[in-house]
Parts: C-alpha cells; sequence; structure tokens
C-alpha cells in the first residue's frame, strides 16, 4: 500500500541528505542555543548561514534554470496557509528551540528534548490530517496569490536581488561584528 | 587544522556548501530540499498500520501521498549526516535541559521535554498550513526569490522574536 520510488533516486536522496546533516550540525544550527539566540538577536549564525546558501544556491539555480538544465518549483503564496502558518511556525520555533530539520539532525547527536519534538511533529501530523477538512475550508480559503516570484512581482532581473541581498548582508553582519552584536547565548 | 575534525565551521562555509548542495539537489533530483511533509508521511505509515482504512481514506495523507521518496531519504541523510559529523567532531556533550530554557522555566528535566513534545506538535501545524518549514520555504523558497518563501521568512523572524523576547526576556545570556 505504501508507494516506493526507485531505489537510485532513493539513494541520491540519501547522499543529498547526509551531506545536509553534517552541514546543520557542523554549523551550530542544530543547537537550541544557536536557534533561540537568532531569535534573541545574540547569536547571527543561523541569518548568516541562510543568507549565504541563499545567495549562492539561488544564483547557481538561476543561472542553471537560464541555460534550461533545472526547472523552478515555487510554493503558492497562500495569504491564509503561509502567513497564518509562519507566525505559529515560529512562536513554535522560539519553544522548541530547532525547525523540523535541526531537529533531525539534534536526535542524531543525542538530545532528547530533540527526540521529544519530533515525537511532537509526528502527533501534530496526525492532528493536522484529522483537522485538514475544516482548516480547508477556514484559513486555507483565504486568497491564493499564486506561484509568484519577487522577479515578476517586482520587475527586476533575478541577479539584482542576489546583488542587493548580499551587499545587504555584507553591511548588516559586518556591522554586528564591529559592535560585539553577535556574541551568542550559552546553552 | 584538519577541517573534519574542527568543533564548529563559518556559517558562510557552512552556507556555501548548503548553496552547492541545493544546486546538486536541483540537478540530480529535479526538486529543491525540504524536510517537513515527510513527518506527514511518517506519520502517515505509523497510523497505518492500526488504522490502514482511516489512513487511507484521509483527504491530506491522500494528497500528499504516503510514500517512501526522495524527500524522506533526506531526513534518514540528515540523521547519519549528522552523527557523522558530531562523532567527528568531538564537542562536549551539551546540558541536558538546555541552560537558557532553565533560567526560565528551571531545570526540570520532564517540563523541558513536554515543552519540546507541544513545541513540535505546534510547529509541523504550522509548516503543513504553510506548505513548507525552514527548509521547504526559508531556504529553497526563498533561494529562488518565490515571495512565499519571503513571507515565510519574514513572518517566522517576526514572531519568533516576538516570542523569545517575551519568553527569555531577562533571562541568564
Amino acid at each position: 500500500m505504501i508507494g516506493i520510488e526507485a531505489p537510485g533516486r532513493l539513494l541520491l536522496g540519501l547522499i543529498t541528505g547526509i551531506v545536509f546533516g553534517f552541514l546543520l550540525h557542523r554549523s551550530g544550527v542544530s543547537k537550541y542555543a544557536t536557534i533561540t539566540g537568532q531569535f534573541l538577536l545574540r547569536d547571527f549564525t543561523m541569518m548568516k548561514m541562510m543568507m549565504t546558501a541563499i545567495i549562492v544556491g539561488g544564483a547557481g539555480a538561476y543561472a542553471m534554470h537560464g541555460l534550461g538544465w533545472v526547472d523552478l518549483t515555487i510554493k503558492p503564496m497562500l495569504m491564509g496557509g503561509v502567513i497564518v502558518g509562519a507566525l505559529v511556525f515560529g512562536v513554535a520555533m522560539a519553544v522548541l528551540g530547532y525547525c523540523p530539520g535541526t531537529a533531525v539532525a539534534a536526535c542524531a547527536e543525542g538530545r532528547k528534548d530533540a527526540l521529544m519534538g519530533v515525537a511532537g511533529m509526528l502527533a501534530g501530523s496526525m492532528v493536522y490530517a484529522e483537522m485538514f477538512p475544516w482548516l480547508k475550508a477556514t484559513v486555507l480559503s483565504w486568497p491564493d496569490k499564486g506561484k509568484i516570484t519577487l522577479p515578476e512581482t517586482i520587475g527586476a532581473p533575478w541577479w539584482v536581488f542576489f546583488l542587493v541581498l548580499a551587499a545587504a548582508a555584507w553591511l548588516l553582519f559586518s556591522w554586528l561584528g564591529r559592535k560585539g552584536l553577535d556574541e551568542g547565548v550559552k546553552g | 587544522m584538519n577541517l573534519l575534525s574542527k568543533n564548529r565551521w563559518s556559517p558562510y562555509l557552512a552556507g556555501a556548501l548548503l548553496g552547492v548542495l541545493s544546486w546538486f539537489a536541483f540537478l540530480t533530483a529535479g526538486v529543491p530540499l525540504g524536510v517537513s511533509s515527510t513527518f506527514v508521511r511518517t506519520a502517515g505509515m505509523i497510523e497505518s498500520t492500526v488504522a490502514p482504512d482511516h489512513v487511507r481514506d484521509n483527504a491530506y495523507f491522500a494528497a500528499t501521498k504516503v510514500k517512501l521518496d526522495w524527500e524522506w531519504m533526506i531526513a534518514a541523510g540528515i540523521l547519519i549526516g549528522a552523527y557523522l559529523s558530531s562523532k567527528l567532531s568531538k564537542e562536549p556533550k551539551g546540558d541536558e535541559v538546555p541552560q537558557l530554557w532553565a533560567s526560565r522555566f528551571g531545570p526540570s528535566r520532564g517540563r523541558r521535554m513536554l515543552g519540546a513534545f507541544l513545541g513540535g506538535l505546534v510547529l509541523i501545524f504550522g509548516a503543513r498550513l504553510a506548505g513548507g518549514c525552514t527548509s521547504g520555504h526559508g531556504l529553497s523558497g526563498s533561494m529562488q526569490l518565490a515571495v512565499s518563501g519571503w513571507a515565510f521568512f519574514a513572518c517566522i523572524f517576526a514572531s519568533g522574536v516576538a516570542t523569545a523576547t517575551l519568553l527569555y526576556r531577562g533571562g541568564k545570556s
């Protein structure tokens, strides 16, 4: 009853996941203190890592898309789902201290609280599946703006966004470094 | 200095490598990195061992397709990769109850475990409402300059900063 994809594709997923998990752990973002420190604006490790990944990954993805090598997969802008979902997600992430991916990584280094977080996520998935018909009739029925991107919405080429993002990130992180505002928090 | 045994990598180095890993995902799998729908699929697999008919008839499990796929293997890989990194780095084991949590909620292990369980429950609920998590929306969506990805990023920051400030304000830094 449960479908299984082709073995080659599963192996590719596993290899990609192993590198992903290694980077999540080694950068420190799989730590409770790194995530809560980011939300307390005292540790910018998470923001530095994500911004770098977005700029490097995104410039490459758009370049490869331009060459016709890859398709982009844009998620729809659901005014209810994305906004309400993300606001709820942020509250829970500040309490848990992990996101879904880093919770799995933290389990691997033996964090029992991350294991409880994963158990909570499995329970939450079951609750969500039961509540889905009601959510579909309410929050998820709010306007869907479709699979829109910033270049389409603002009318500027993609590389402008990555240049602006890189400049803004460089200014912010060097200013924080000079002011000594990202020294982090303990455990 | 051996990079593999260095306890922490610069977030810029790790981020750049994560960006390159995203190229690899696009090229080899045709889809970007994501994690949260794996929890739904796993929950569906677990639930179908006791109530297979109920899972088959559920509209959400039907739409998400309970299956063993590329994205499921990403989560399995994260477990292995983080374990390897943790063993190679020989980092000291952290406190069981994080210090920041203890400064606000006390040293009780049970309270931290309950908090983490409820946090996880609400976390995945938010991720499934939004249609992605920090990986699918925050990372993969934002790098494709999706409006949904940046809206997600901005909203989790707004509510995360507000919640952390309310919860841990006055906590030991």
